[in-house]
């Protein structure tokens, strides 16, 4: 991180600049973005809203995740077929762990440990020991496995398998699956609610998102999507982010241009917000003031006051942005 | 020559019977005559259900002279279809659902009826097809009162799709018309609108030119110039002189190329009398599918693909996996071998096929075609896929592609 260099006399700013650098973890939230088609990563300040760096990753980055602490970043570098871990703070690459071929998504254990590994090439989940890197299982699933979720208690896994269309839920303790749930074409992304009291789970063709009950593992609700102007067709949710209070989900729609905005009580879709072109993943900022979508076409990321539900800005970053997670 | 996937397909089923836990078999089907044995280990149990599809795949006659990087692989769409019978375990095995493939090589002066029969014989209800128009007819129209679903995944003749088709027929092989229509869209949308209409020898040439005529109605183009391809079937020699005498029609946009045996359409870019692209069944091709196709999950297509066979996939082997994934992906609803029942589901609004091209696919129901989007590349590169934007339906964009059901002549029986 490169700071500016001030020729000031003042002992007193010299010493404020240098104490500064000395505690680069007092510095605000910072965004870190996956860009698929320039095989970096841009870290975005989110105080000031600005880039502050690139760093160069391995060959098509897409998933990215943080650990409980947020002091690691994991990002999982496709065509390289491994997982990187930088450091938060010092944007170092600090090591590489095994992650089976094609890692696309993957989520950690709430305790920081295993790491799940969707392997889309490979119809497997892989699940990893992030502090040896030893394999712990390779969990077969359906075609294509993408999504990745985990209840809050980190009871159960779920990965989406995105050509079987099925949600296939893991009893962790023992790595078994345990129910295949059908849902919609493309299946994307599952997201437990903060209480695990439901799981949405995203499909992308089928246009839909479904609720579904962990109690029982069958389909609440099919939320679907209605935008004037909009062709049907373009209507493909991706992204699923939940507020910790339960009250709202924000459902990026790819094409469309949108993130819609749903009462998660209601279970109705209450408002479309306007962001960048092919809208992909989605980040809050930990207080969840702010939400962050990437938009893969437009190679920018919106952010979107989740209190007012306004667009506030757009940001250039690198292309194709892909995914993206806010540390404190 | 008949040749078995189902090892493959038995040693993965048995691997997953080991791995499906009790909980996995309690939504199982409730018809299911093995219910009771539910309780005891699951490696012991059998699966609920076996899905059979053959193949049948009629040799074409070659080509005088191929080039080099277009000698076609020994398991040319085979290999597709085993791999969609692969895809098919990986699903179905958490719902205890079983598939075998079986396939029939016909040389070119062979009987494709003959090797349909062994496929029924042997208990295969559902049947790939990539055999000549009138062979499809006549095995169409044989097993009409059997239980038996045909599906075409070869032959690309509009009439299966309309006076001609069947009710025992489904067809995920484009037709012409779906494939000119999709290269129409993107020349009227570059306004490469004035073609010359270049048209090889046979018959089959002849019927793609009839369906380039009628697109170019159909969407605003204009054929401007038309001739026949007379220099004989091997002009590879002369192609420097002959080409640029054999082009000379006075202005022209796009010259379009009507060559489906490869005979002479790969000589005519870079030797036209005027600097202008050639399109058509040569130059920007309109496909299925092409390996350089990566959007929308279609990389992890190709990549399984050339994992298990060591090649690309070409729009065959693409048209194959379709055929077979189409039963497969109707199974996991109906969990059920019945022809009828999985026609029923492939016709159900809840249906649709991955075709990886970003859209969800389904089947018209008059003519029972799938509608999916079509490529159109070069050897290189994937230029775009249509329907293109503005070409609007009031159903369906995809339906501005082929026969739409205000055109169709099909009556299904």
């Amino acid at each position: 991180m490169k700071r500016p260099i001030l020729l000031s006399t003042s002992l007193a700013t010299l010493a404020a600049l240098l104490l500064a650098d000395a505690l680069p973890a007092e510095a605000s939230p910072r965004a870190f973005v996956t860009n698929e088609r320039d095989h970096t990563m841009s870290v975005v300040d989110m105080e000031t809203l600005k880039v502050i760096d690139t760093i160069k990753t391995g060959r098509r980055p897409r998933g990215i995740i943080a650990s409980p602490d947020g002091k690691l970043i994991y990002v999982c570098a496709s065509d390289d077929n491994r997982v990187e871990v930088y450091d938060a703070a010092t944007l170092k690459l600090v090591k590489t762990l095994r992650s089976g071929p094609d890692p696309e998504l993957f989520v950690l254990h709430p305790s920081g440990n295993p790491l799940y590994i969707a392997n889309e090439d490979d119809n497997m989940v892989t699940v990893v020991n992030v502090e040896n890197n030893e394999l712990i299982a390779e969990i077969p699933v359906g075609v294509e496995p993408e999504g990745m979720g985990i209840s809050p208690d980190g009871k159960y896994m779920v990965n989406t398998s995105e050509t079987t269309n099925m949600a296939h839920v893991v009893d962790t303790s023992n790595n078994e699956i345990i129910e295949n749930i059908l849902v919609d074409s493309r299946p994307r992304i599952a997201e437990f609610t903060k209480d695990g009291k439901q799981l949405w789970v995203s499909a992308e063709v089928g246009g839909t998102v479904a609720v579904i009950d962990p109690a029982t593992w069958k389909i609440i609700k099919k939320i679907s999507f209605k935008i004037p102007g909009v062709a049907d067709d373009a209507i493909q949710p991706v992204g699923v982010r939940i507020t910790k209070d339960g009250s709202k989900a924000f459902v990026a729609l790819g094409p469309a241009n949108r993130v819609a905005v749903v009462n998660a009580k209601t279970l109705e879709v209450e408002n479309y917000l306007l962001v960048g072109q092919r809208v992909w993943q989605l980040g809050f900022t930990p207080d969840e003031k702010f939400l962050l979508s990437t938009n893969g076409n437009s190679n920018d990321i919106s952010v979107i006051d989740v209190d007012s539900q306004k667009v506030t800005k757009s940001l250039t970053v690198g292309r194709a942005p892909w995914g993206v997670v806010v540390v404190p | 020559m008949t040749r078995m996937a189902s090892a493959v397909g038995a040693t993965l089923f048995a691997m997953m019977c080991v791995s499906v836990p009790a909980g996995a078999q309690d939504g199982a089907s409730p018809t299911s005559p093995v219910a009771p044995l539910a309780a005891k280990p699951a490696k012991t149990i059998g699966p609920e259900q076996t899905f059979l599809i053959g193949v049948v795949r009629q040799i074409p006659e070659p080509p005088p002279w191929i080039a080099p990087l277009q000698m076609p692989p020994d398991d040319l769409g085979i290999a597709g279809a085993e791999l969609g019978i692969r895809d098919n375990l990986t699903s179905g095995r958490f719902l205890k659902l079983d598939y075998k493939l079986s396939s029939e090589i016909v040389p070119t002066d062979g009987d494709p009826l003959l090797a349909v029969e062994k496929l029924v014989e042997a208990g295969n209800r559902f049947i790939l097809l990539d055999v000549p128009p009138d062979a499809l007819v006549k095995i169409a129209d044989t097993y009409k009162d059997r239980d038996i679903l045909f599906i075409n995944v070869g032959a690309t003749d509009d009439r299966l799709r309309q006076q001609d088709c069947r009710a025992n027929v489904f067809h995920i092989a484009p037709s012409r018309s779906m494939l000119t229509d999709a290269l129409a869209q993107f020349l009227v949308t570059k306004r490469w609108q004035n073609w010359f209409l270049m048209v090889g020898r046979t018959d089959n040439d002849k019927l793609y030119a009839e369906a380039v005529r009628r697109s170019a109605k159909k969407f605003g183009g204009k054929i401007v110039a038309e001739k026949t391809w007379d220099y004989g079937p091997d002009a590879r020699a002369t192609a420097q002189s002959e080409v640029p005498r054999g082009t000379q029609v006075g202005e022209y946009d796009m010259l379009i190329v009507a060559d489906e045996l490869g005979e002479f359409g790969d000589i005519l870019p870079y030797n036209t009398w005027l600097s202008r692209p050639v399109a058509g069944t040569q130059g920007l091709m309109a496909l299925s599918w092409h390996p350089t196709m990566e959007n929308w999950g279609a990389s992890q297509l190709q990549s399984r693909f050339f994992k298990q066979s060591k090649r690309l996939m070409q729009p065959l082997d693409f048209q194959m996996w379709q055929g077979a994934f189409a039963v497969g992906s109707a199974s996991l609803k109906t969990r059920n071998s019945d022809p009828a029942k999985v026609k029923a589901q492939m016709l159900s609004p809840d249906y649709d096929l991955p075709v990886f091209k970003g859209v969800a696919a389904t089947f018209r129901d008059w003519d029972q075609q799938l509608r999916q989007p079509i490529l159109l590349t070069h050897a290189t590169n994937t230029v775009t896929l249509s329907p293109q934007a503005g070409f609007l339906h009031q159903s369906s964009p995809l339906d501005t592609l082929g026969f739409d059901r205000p055109e169709s002549r099909c009556k299904l029986k």
